[in-house]
């Protein structure tokens, strides 16, 4: 139980990188919604960021972390952060609580892709606190706190199940139980500020090198590794969005910066246990795949506005199938298929699978229950105006 | 001539620019406005508060017609533009004494 100033040093620094990337979310959604709803979704990814912080330090990390409880949750040991502190196995306690609180919160402000441009923020808060207690809080406890998918041996190495998978999917049924904005599908809603989504787009870039490399939880070898494969896959997927797009008309900015994200939310699970040029392949088929799931989302006429569900949703999903298939033993010490093993690839289904049905029919509910109680929509009046002069009584025009 | 300045909502533009351009009205200078009508704007009653909002987001366009085309501009205009609530907008007339072409000395007097 020493501490290795190192090691402490570099997750210092990761989770300030990864702290970045909330508003990152914030400035990526905010450009691409109308301008009248700019504030209000810059604004969301603080409050989500908020929020999390105090439900982590109350009892979020306890349920996550605290020592199991049949493989489902965490016990109650830690709440309030009783019992972390300074010391710790190589870095303190209290950082990777600390480390681990910033991937809760910006998993929260992925989600508000699903109600942009008219959720009443009285209930987002609401929404909010109840998702990462019931749906943030079990999962990460599954993969990375010892329960039931740590057991099984089910792999994820930055959050591809915890984060990705959760945040878009949990996004669809949100967008599902709000219902579209007035004249979704009627007239355009064009991204207002292109350059403001290519810069959250760019935070998001660099916050990642925090996230996965970070994830090794050590300055060695490991958080080398995936600071490598994690920039390979997203310049990967940026260029292979950007063909596929370019196919169809122009090689769109917004494009390129979302296949960008696609391959970042692929690699995550996979960065610990995959080498470069697997992550360039990682990194093209998730650029193509969640092009085609946004296109698909769009005939389906789903308004889950900003596409969490396309790029993190089925960018998490392939990410963590792709351990199965790609993962080197050199790496992570795990075989995929590609090795001649099959095991880990139907561990990985399980895995990817369970998590969609967990985030997905959870939010669904929590979300009416929301509903039902509070609304989650402002009146048709206000979505009107724009949420930035109802909800805060602000706005970008002077 | 006639010169007509509609006042529509923002979201119905796309559907006015089609509609006119169906109805051979092709040429039109569209600007980013605000305003407020007879309502004087929106009150927004949220739990307990009231904002109000005096100035609404609009588009202006103007376009140049022959006199004949008038009414077919104001049908049109009516026909996709109006959402039947307060804030669908306004549409003025004005007479055009001269229309000058700068590219070629092309002159159009009424």
């Amino acid at each position: 139980m020493t501490i290795d100033t190192g090691d402490t040093a570099f997750i210092l620094i990761c989770t300030a990188l990864v702290m970045l990337m909330t508003p990152g979310v914030g400035l990526f959604y905010g450009g691409l919604v109308r301008r009248k709803n700019l504030i209000s979704m810059f604004a969301l990814s603080f409050v989500a960021f908020s929020v999390v912080t105090i439900q982590w330090v109350l009892f979020g990390y306890s349920l996550a972390f605290g020592s199991d409880v049949g493989g489902v949750i965490g016990s109650l040991e830690y709440v309030g952060l009783s019992g972390v502190g300074m010391d710790g196995d190589g870095i303190p306690d209290l950082l990777f609580m600390v480390f681990q609180l910033v991937f809760a919160a910006v998993t929260l402000a992925i989600i508000t892709s699903a109600v942009a441009e008219r959720v009443k923020i009285s209930s987002f808060i609401v929404f909010g606190l109840l998702w990462t207690t019931l749906v943030y809080d079990p999962l990460a406890h599954w993969v990375w706190g010892g329960g039931w998918m740590a057991e099984l041996g089910i792999l994820d190495f930055a959050g591809g199940i915890v984060v990705h998978i959760s945040a878009g999917f949990g996004a669809l049924a949100l967008a599902l139980v709000i219902g579209k904005r007035v004249g979704f599908g009627e007239y355009s809603m064009e991204p207002h500020n292109i350059p403001m989504t290519l810069l959250g787009g760019a935070l998001l870039w660099f916050g990642w090198f925090g996230f996965n490399a970070g994830s090794a939880l050590a300055a060695d070898g490991l958080a080398a590794n995936a600071f490598v494969v994690t920039n390979i896959s997203a310049a990967s997927g940026a260029l292979a969005w950007m063909a596929a797009s370019w196919i169809r008309g122009k090689p769109s900015s917004v494009g390129m910066i979302s296949g960008a994200i696609a391959g970042l939310g692929a690699i995550t699970p996979a960065a610990g246990f995959v080498g470069p040029l697997q992550a360039i392949i990682i990194g093209v088929v998730s650029g193509l795949l969640c092009y085609y799931a946004l296109l698909f989302r769009i005939r389906q006429r789903w308004d889950e506005s900003l596409d969490a569900w396309a790029i993190h949703g089925v960018g998490g999903v392939w990410g963590t199938l792709a351990i199965g298939i790609f993962a080197i033993a050199a790496v992570g010490g795990v075989s995929g298929l590609v090795e001649g093993s099959f095991n880990q690839l139907l561990l990985q289904a399980v895995g990817a699978g369970a998590t969609v049905l967990y985030a997905f029919v959870v939010t669904f509910v929590l979300a009416k229950v929301v509903d039902l109680t509070m609304g989650l929509r402002v009146s048709e009046e206000e979505e009107y105006v724009g949420l930035d002069i109802s909800q805060h009584g602000e706005s970008t025009q002077v | 001539m006639k010169m007509v300045v509609a006042i529509i909502r923002p979201e119905k533009f796309d559907a006015v620019k089609s509609a006119l351009e169906v109805n051979g009205i092709v040429g039109m200078t569209v600007t980013e406005v605000r305003g407020r009508g007879a309502q004087k704007g929106i009150s927004l009653q949220s739990r307990g508060r009231s904002i109000s909002v005096d100035l609404i987001p609009k588009i202006k366009i103007e376009t140049v017609v022959r006199d004949d085309a008038v009414e077919t501009v104001i049908r049109t205009i009516r026909e996709a533009g109006r959402t039947g609530k307060y804030g669908d907008g306004r549409i003025i007339v004005m007479p055009v004494e001269v229309l000058a072409k700068v590219r070629i000395d092309e002159t159009e007097a009424d």
